[in-house]
């Protein structure tokens, strides 16, 4: 038998369809990887096999009696950040300690009610914050993907895999699962899936449901898939999204087939090309990146259009008094009274004081301290209105361009993965990794990273594609397009597999 | 709108000091909990009483991924407070998230509505110092109550109890209008009056379910407004007023000793029959207000605030009105029965019980305000638990406006309808007290008093106010069944008067 870990989630539903092999052992297949390449990627911080076989046998049953939901018994990598019934939920986080909820999140039971089998729970930056997966309380998460030397040999410097959802896109990109459940608030999903050669779509803002994930900010967070392919995006976003009572945020309306709108083409289509995101010291490789998008898009019926997007410049610095300002009132319940971590001071104040600065990393402090500072009496004007009324100018050049053109076209981030280390030290290197990704969150679309090429150093680069509110189909559509053409990219050869 | 309101105060409302008057300037903010059966933001239960801890959500205990949704029926609540305020109702209203760290706030921030209410300004009509003015309402917002923190249960630790965690409160914000603390106090008792006429609030006071913080200044008459304190917490209407005066006099002493007042926040001490400071301005948390993004503005239609106006019931103020005017009744009387929607309802089914459906209103009123209320103040119970029914109450009338018993019979039937139960027509049948207007069994008796006490006769000629004593004994020998009129008509005849 072939290696089953190496097929995409759809070729996996058509090998389970035609009982070419069962589900049980599909999962071994997985369970067997896990345990031989999570010491060396980091991916899983808590593998759950007994859970996983228990679910494919169930799976087998229900398709043994024609009864198998839309992912039936299709392994897959599950973020800390979703909260999991009766299973340790952190966030990668030292304060959430071993907190074992009592609650699935929404968008994991639509899962799981469609057949999907949970192989573990995946690494990522503490409470999401973070684009190298460097602030895990759990440790960081190693890509498969390796830089080439000057011979053209791969060298043995470890890259990061992105963030936040580092473990879902080495997971998914080491073969580690089919698929993998991911958020993103500023760029989560899309740049981690840039940074591996995988796909990544965070949907509109309320196209899923928030419900029973950990929150970083409120207003940005959304769940999405990492994939290997196109089509799999589509078939994980059909059943992770869905309106929630339970998320007053969460939008009411039917979600499409999007894997229906795959085989549409783009004819006709009109793309647009932002003249902003051409920023000062884009690598050449990136621009020929973009160009080569243009290109490929245009040889199939695609229109190209410059677009003016004239706010973009003030989506990063608005993002980063949002988010944080958000995420400092979200982390208040991280107290020590309920659950969690506590740290025994002399009195209540000493016990607040020594548990918040144990239980959290220097990432998440730093950002409570921006966004505790932004919304203070005297500031809160200055900075947290007028980031609202940026977000506004920035939904605005959105608004006005879609009456020229139905999607836009951009590098998903400026530069390609880089190694441990060379960002961490400088908080403001690093939320520029962002820069492409956080204006897609200000104004609540949906976005996607697409993988399109390799960098000089034969590292993976994304492209990403924006679109209209609950618009998913034009960008599985146009993503479709690319693919066809760029190919897929898998990391060469897999060290990871020999411990 | 009444925008001149309370302006000034009357001489009699100024509290002397050794510098002359001063003027007391109060404001109000009053919390009062809504009357629901689930919290504001989750479907636990608002119930009091229960074991600690027994009524906690995962929303209500800040579980890492939990979102609030909002409760239409407290919003409903809200509005119609709005409504029987008078006030404004804000279509468009947001929930905002004051932050501060505390054991029983599991948030870390309590969700509350700060820039944009839901409801706005409005006014109440309050009766204190002998006249009728009004009180205007600054706003009304919803918002989270917290937990309790339990201090005594053991010697290191402090406990919560999440069950009041998240229950829904209206903070119901007043003008600075009031001059004395007796205009305070009749504001808080309108207030609450209201309140449990519209079923938004209960009203319960001891258990905490309306309390009120209580803004206090003073100043020179008609000077520029002091410096203000803010009295937290006060959670009866005596203490109220209490509060009110000490503060004033506190404040009174402090600028006459050349002092000035801080603004601060003050608890009041109904023991010591002081106040005392609990944290200053410098000390005052910085909540960091911000809208709430786990909530979208709250947005309502105006055809969803009309349905709740139609079916308002009707308030105090045009219950005494319509009892005035329809029934005759005075306006103290009125008043008595309109300030607790029990005893108007009360009174409201007397009258449409009675028999011959000539509403005698006044004799009603006389009943229950006089006999019945007074009969149950008396023994320390409410109208709600009262034994003697309505229909009791109305048979009774019924019997003295036919004139089947006298007034005073009647008082010795209600005894009985008190302590024995019973339909009251039929005590008066089986026990004999109909009164006798048969005049031949007038006339007998008349007839055998007159010729038993010939010296009486002779004093009555010259003195025909004698006649008392002849009625009195006529009564006592009909046992006070003789109709009272019938016995005069007769004697006066006899008497030759």
């Amino acid at each position: 038998m072939t290696d089953l870990t190496k097929l995409t989630l759809s070729e996996a539903r058509d090998g389970l369809k035609k009982k070419t092999f069962t589900a049980a052992e599909l999962t071994d297949a997985f369970i067997g990887a896990i345990e031989k390449a999570n010491p060396a990627i980091n991916a899983y911080v808590l593998p759950t096999p007994e859970h996983a076989r228990a679910q494919a046998k169930d799976s087998d049953k229900r398709i043994a009696s024609g009864k198998a939901g839309l992912l039936e018994g299709l392994p897959l990598g599950n973020k800390d950040l979703f909260c999991t019934n009766g299973i340790r939920t952190t966030a990668c986080s030292k304060i959430l300690g071993n907190f074992v909820p009592a609650y699935e999140s929404t968008v994991g039971q639509n899962l799981w009610n469609a057949g999907a089998v949970m192989l573990g729970k995946l690494n990522n930056d503490e409470f999401a914050m973070g684009s190298s997966n460097e602030t895990s309380a759990w440790g960081t998460v190693v890509s498969p993907w390796r830089r080439k030397g000057k011979d053209g040999k791969p060298t043995t410097d470890k890259l990061v895999p992105g963030g936040s959802s580092g473990g879902s896109s080495a997971a998914v990109a080491a073969d580690l699962c089919l698929a993998a459940t991911a958020t993103d608030t500023g760029g989560s999903i899309r740049q981690p899936a840039a940074l591996t050669g995988t796909v990544g779509i965070k949907p509109t803002y309320g196209r899923c449901s928030r419900w029973g994930i950990v929150a970083f900010a409120s207003s940005l967070d959304q769940a999405g898939p990492i994939t290997k392919t196109v089509r799999d995006a589509a078939m994980m976003l059909k059943v992770m999204a869905s309106h929630d009572l339970k998320d007053t945020t969460s939008v009411d309306a039917p979600v499409p087939d999007y894997e229906a709108a795959l085989g549409k083409g783009v004819k006709g289509l009109r793309v647009g090309v932002p003249k902003e995101y051409r920023v000062d010291g884009m690598s050449k490789e990136i621009q020929k990146l973009w160009d080569d998008g243009i290109a490929w898009l245009k040889a199939v019926g695609a229109t190209i259009h410059d677009i003016s997007l004239p706010h973009t410049k003030y989506a990063l610095p608005a993002y980063y008094i949002v988010a944080p300002a958000e995420a400092s009132s979200n982390l208040a319940r991280y107290d020590g009274m309920r659950y969690g971590l506590r740290v025994q001071g002399d009195n209540l104040t000493d016990t607040y004081e020594k548990t918040r600065a144990e239980g959290f990393g220097k990432e998440v402090r730093r950002r409570i301290l921006i966004g505790t500072y932004v919304l203070s009496a005297g500031y809160y004007d200055a900075y947290y209105l007028k980031a609202q009324k940026v977000r506004t100018l920035i939904k605005q050049d959105f608004d006005k361009a879609w009456a020229d053109v139905d999607v836009v076209l951009t590098p998903t981030t400026p530069s390609p993965a880089f190694a441990f280390g060379e960002k961490s030290g400088d908080p403001l290197a690093m939320y520029l990794e962002d820069i492409f990704t956080v204006t897609v969150n200000m104004a609540g679309l949906p976005g996607m990273s697409v993988p399109a090429g390799l960098s000089s150093e034969g590292t993976p680069l994304g492209l990403q594609l924006i679109g209209k509110p609950f618009d998913e189909e034009t960008l599985f559509r146009t993503a479709q397009a690319i693919e066809d053409a760029a190919g897929r990219f898998k990391a060469p050869g897999d060290w990871w597999m020999k411990g | 709108m009444a925008s001149k309101a309370a302006a000034a105060a009357k001489p009699s409302n100024l509290i002397p000091g050794a510098t002359g008057d001063w003027e007391l300037v109060i404001g109000l903010e009053v919390h009062a909990q809504v009357a629901s059966k689930s919290k504001l933001f989750s479907a636990s239960s608002t119930e009091f009483g229960a074991e600690p801890n027994s009524h906690v959500s995962l929303v209500d205990a800040a579980m890492p991924g939990m979102l609030p949704v909002i409760n239409k029926e407290c919003v409903a609540q809200a509005i119609r407070t709005g409504l029987g305020l008078k006030s404004e109702i804000h279509l468009k209203s947001v929930f905002d998230r004051k932050n501060y760290f505390y054991p029983d706030l599991p948030q870390g921030y309590q969700i509350s509505q700060y820039k944009q209410p839901i409801v706005g300004e409005g006014e109440v009509e309050i009766d204190a110092d002998g006249e009728t003015m009004r009180v205007r309402i600054e706003r009304l917002h919803l918002e989270q109550d917290a937990g309790k923190s339990l201090h005594d249960q053991h010697p290191d630790y402090s406990y919560v109890d999440l069950n009041r965690s998240g229950v829904a409160l209206m903070e119901i914000v007043s003008k600075p209008d009031m001059r004395s603390s007796k205009q305070a106090q009749a504001y808080v008792t309108k207030l609450r009056t209201i309140l449990r006429y519209l079923g938004t609030c209960d009203g319960d006071m001891e258990k905490g379910n309306l309390r009120a913080d209580v803004n206090v200044s003073v100043r020179k008459p008609g000077g520029p407004l002091g410096t203000r304190c803010e009295i937290k917490n006060v959670n009866s209407i005596r203490f109220i007023g209490q509060a009110i005066e000490v503060e004033a006099r506190r404040q009174i002493d402090i600028i006459e000793d050349g002092g000035k007042i801080d603004q601060e926040t003050r608890l009041f001490d109904a023991a010591k029959g002081e106040t005392r400071s609990m944290r200053s301005k410098e000390e005052a948390h910085d909540y960091r207000y911000f809208p709430d993004p786990d909530l979208l503005p709250l947005e309502l239609t105006q055809s969803f605030v009309d349905d709740l106006k139609q079916h308002l019931p009707e308030l105090p103020d045009e219950k005494r009105a319509r009892f005035v005017k329809d029934f005759g009744l005075s306006v103290y009387d009125a008043n008595v029965l309109v300030a607790e929607r029990e005893r108007a309802d009360y009174f409201e089914s007397v009258l449409g019980l009675i028999a011959d459906g000539k509403r005698d209103g006044k004799l009603a009123a006389n009943w229950v305000i006089n006999e019945l209320l007074g009969r149950l103040n008396k023994e320390g119970h409410d109208i709600a638990d009262s034994k003697v029914t309505a229909k009791q109450i109305g048979g009774i009338v019924d019997l003295i406006a036919s004139n089947a018993i006298s007034g005073k019979i009647a008082k010795d039937l209600f005894e009985i309808v008190w302590s024995e139960g019973g339909d009251p027509a039929k005590i008066v049948e089986d026990r004999g007290m109909k009164q006798v207007t048969d005049t031949g069994a007038i006339e007998k008796a008349v007839d055998e008093i007159i010729a038993a006490n010939p010296d009486k006769v002779e004093q009555a000629k010259a003195k025909p106010s004698m006649i008392g004593w002849f009625v009195g004994q006529v009564m006592k020998s009909t046992g006070g069944k003789a109709n009272p009129a019938a016995v005069n008509d007769i004697l006066k005849a006899k008497l030759g008067l």
